[in-house]
């Protein structure tokens, strides 16, 4: 049967990308699954152009939560705050592939949450983005 | 006229001495002192007080472990093979197919599997009998109560409580010790007065606790554990001889280690000092003779759905005098002999705690339940479930990188066993065990002082009950060495 765990997915999992910290971070989050106990951490560097400079993650957890949240930083590099902003749901389950049950969806999805938190933090947070952090 | 009912229940039992039900319980209580956790009958104990030593309890146990083992083979082969293909055909849900593969159901510390007849009896009840009970003047109202109260009554008899009238029904074990804490707790414990627990208590253990703590401005303190799971006796004396205990308040067995506590030797300790004690035993109820009077203590909480029960229904015993000197917990109806305005009176224990329309259904449901697993033997379960958890460590102890957490001698513990492998976070384990239908719990298991202590954020924990088989071990066993090949472990 298809498994969710892919040579991707381990590979991440083992070899995490942009795993550390940016002292210079202009965007700073975190969020833990309490489920789990899966923690995610997302520092960002923007530059003037308001693009992602640099990022790295930092945590702890399943290899879904690692995996996903190395890969998302990947994404993210070199693109624009709006752009990081518009990433949804579906570009994250795409990149690990593989069909996740409802709770392990949480997992999968916890490093966008801090992500968007992050970044709604940075452009000033509405009503509708809590909302949308809420949904994740 | 309840208590003429409950009178007779109890009558009619000692008549049927001689149905095979009865004669299996005359059979464990004269064996029963040979199981560990359990103890010598009242008859036997000396008057005199032997010293309190906790010598290596490991050591002691493992002896009396051995024994049990010999005594509940002999017993099986010489009176009733325990038939587990018999026992599984009792279970539909067993028939399900999870991903192609038949459920191999290893999650019953989370909840048991519900036997056919526990289901009928929920079926019955809401198709034939279903009233609000105690004060319908109705046929069906009358029937209801009658099978109430008989629940109540097969409860009382299964854990040898002195009277039904000790036997409160609550939502599950949270609830119980929920009610210890806000009605005994708020009248007994005051400023400057401890609480003793111990740090492999799940969070329904502890939590309440702290909110009473911190509410009557009373601490708490923590018996400590040994690396490989067991009670730090000394913290215990420690913190009795400290002064002000009001209450002690520890599981009986580990949801997460399986470790079984010598419970009864610490509530005679407590009580020497004017100590009260609560026993969490939501793990032991279901899977071993539990004999409150034997162990002498004042609480003892456990849930129905962890034996064959139906959800939301749970049971608080207490001691008589303690209950008639506690204030309501809920108020409303049922609970009160007259109201006034500005005033009321309240029956008797249990009506007391039992406020509003109760879980008449999961109270007769678990009376059914009680009667499934008094039929199956509370002895023959804790042996099968014995083997299987030997065979268990037997098999995952040899997979390499493995490591099984609590006591390494599986005679010393319950059918609970937690482990990790390798490097392998515990929730893609039991997503790919899940993957071949094996159900196992993975995470904290709400017991996160315990997992601080044993230095892990999670464990993977497969629990077996009376319709687990040495087949479905080895599914898991090797489910698990595929998740080894898979993380390259």
């Amino acid at each position: 049967m298809s498994s969710i765990y892919s040579e991707i997915i381990l590979d991440y999992y083992r070899y995490p990308r942009n795993k550390g910290s940016l002292p210079h971070a202009q965007i700073h989050a975190r969020d833990s699954n309490p489920l789990c106990g899966d923690v995610v951490e997302m520092q960002l560097e923007i530059d003037e152009k308001n693009t992602v400079k640099d990022v790295k993650f930092n945590g702890q957890g399943c290899a879904i939560s690692q995996a996903s949240a190395s890969m998302l930083t990947e994404l993210v590099k070199g693109r624009t705050v709006d752009d990081v902003r518009k990433i949804s749901k579906e570009d994250v389950l795409s990149l690990i592939g593989g069909q996740l049950t409802a709770v392990r969806l949480k997992c999968a999805l916890l490093s966008l949450k801090v992500l968007k938190t992050g970044v709604y933090n940075y452009i000033g947070s509405t009503d509708a983005t809590k909302e949308e952090l809420s949904s994740l | 006229m309840l208590k003429r009912r409950w009178a007779a229940a109890s009558s009619s039992t000692s008549l049927k001495a001689t149905s095979p039900a009865v004669a299996d319980t005359v059979s464990y209580r004269k064996a029963r002192n040979r199981l560990p956790g359990l103890a010598v009958p009242k008859s036997t104990t000396p008057t005199t007080k032997p010293p309190l030593t906790f010598p290596g309890q490991l050591a002691q146990s493992t002896v009396r472990g051995q024994a049990t083992q010999k005594q509940a083979t002999a017993y099986i082969h010489g009176k009733k093979p325990y038939d587990v293909e018999k026992v599984r055909r009792d279970f539909p849900i067993l028939n399900r197919l999870i991903n192609g593969k038949p459920l191999t159901y290893l999650d019953s510390a989370a909840t048991s599997q519900k036997p056919r007849e526990v289901i009928d009896e929920l079926t019955r009840f809401y198709s034939e009998y279903n009233a609000n009970v105690h004060r319908g003047v109705y046929k069906i109202s009358e029937e209801a109560t009658a099978a109430y109260e008989e629940a109540r009554a097969k409860i009382a008899r299964l854990i040898n409580a002195n009277s039904p009238n000790e036997i409160i029904f609550v939502r599950g074990t949270t609830e119980a010790i929920n009610l210890v804490a806000k009605s005994w707790g708020t009248a007994n414990v005051g400023i400057g007065d401890g609480i003793i627990l111990t740090e492999m208590e799940h969070h329904s253990n502890i939590v309440p606790w702290q909110l009473i703590a911190k509410e009557r401005g009373a601490h708490l303190k923590y018996v400590g554990l040994t690396d490989d799971g067991h009670l730090v006796h000394d913290d215990f004396h420690q913190h009795l001889e400290s002064g002000g205990i009001k209450l002690v308040t520890m599981t009986h067995v580990s949801n997460v280690l399986g470790m079984i506590n010598p419970v009864r030797e610490y509530i005679r300790e407590a009580h020497s000092k004017g100590c009260r004690v609560l026993v969490d035993a939501a793990q032991s109820v279901p899977h071993m003779p539990v004999d409150v009077q034997d162990l002498d203590c004042d609480f003892l909480a456990f849930s129905g759905h962890k034996m064959c029960g139906p959800t939301g229904i749970g049971v608080l015993y207490a001691k008589k005098s303690i209950l008639e000197e506690m204030p309501p917990y809920h108020g409303g109806g049922e609970m009160i002999r007259e109201v006034h305005l500005y005033e009321s009176t309240w029956k008797d224990p249990p009506y007391k705690f039992e406020a509003g329309t109760t879980n008449i259904a999961g109270a007769i449901g678990l009376g059914k339940a009680v009667e499934y697993v008094s039929g199956l033997g509370l002895r023959n379960i804790q042996a099968h479930e014995q083997e299987l958890t030997e065979y268990a460590h037997d098999r995952l102890g040899k997979i390499k990188g493995l490591r099984i957490y609590g006591p390494e001698n599986p005679r010393t513990k319950a059918g609970v066993i937690s482990f990790n492998l390798g490097d392998v976070h515990a929730h893609d384990m039991a997503t790919l065990l899940d993957e071949d239908g094996i159900a196992v719990r993975s995470g904290h298991h709400c017991a996160q002082p315990l997992m601080d202590r044993l230095g892990v954020s999670s464990t993977t924990r497969a629990s077996v009950y009376v319709y687990n088989t040495e087949d479905e071990i080895d599914r898991l066993v090797e489910s698990v060495e595929r998740a080894g090949r898979v993380f390259k472990v």
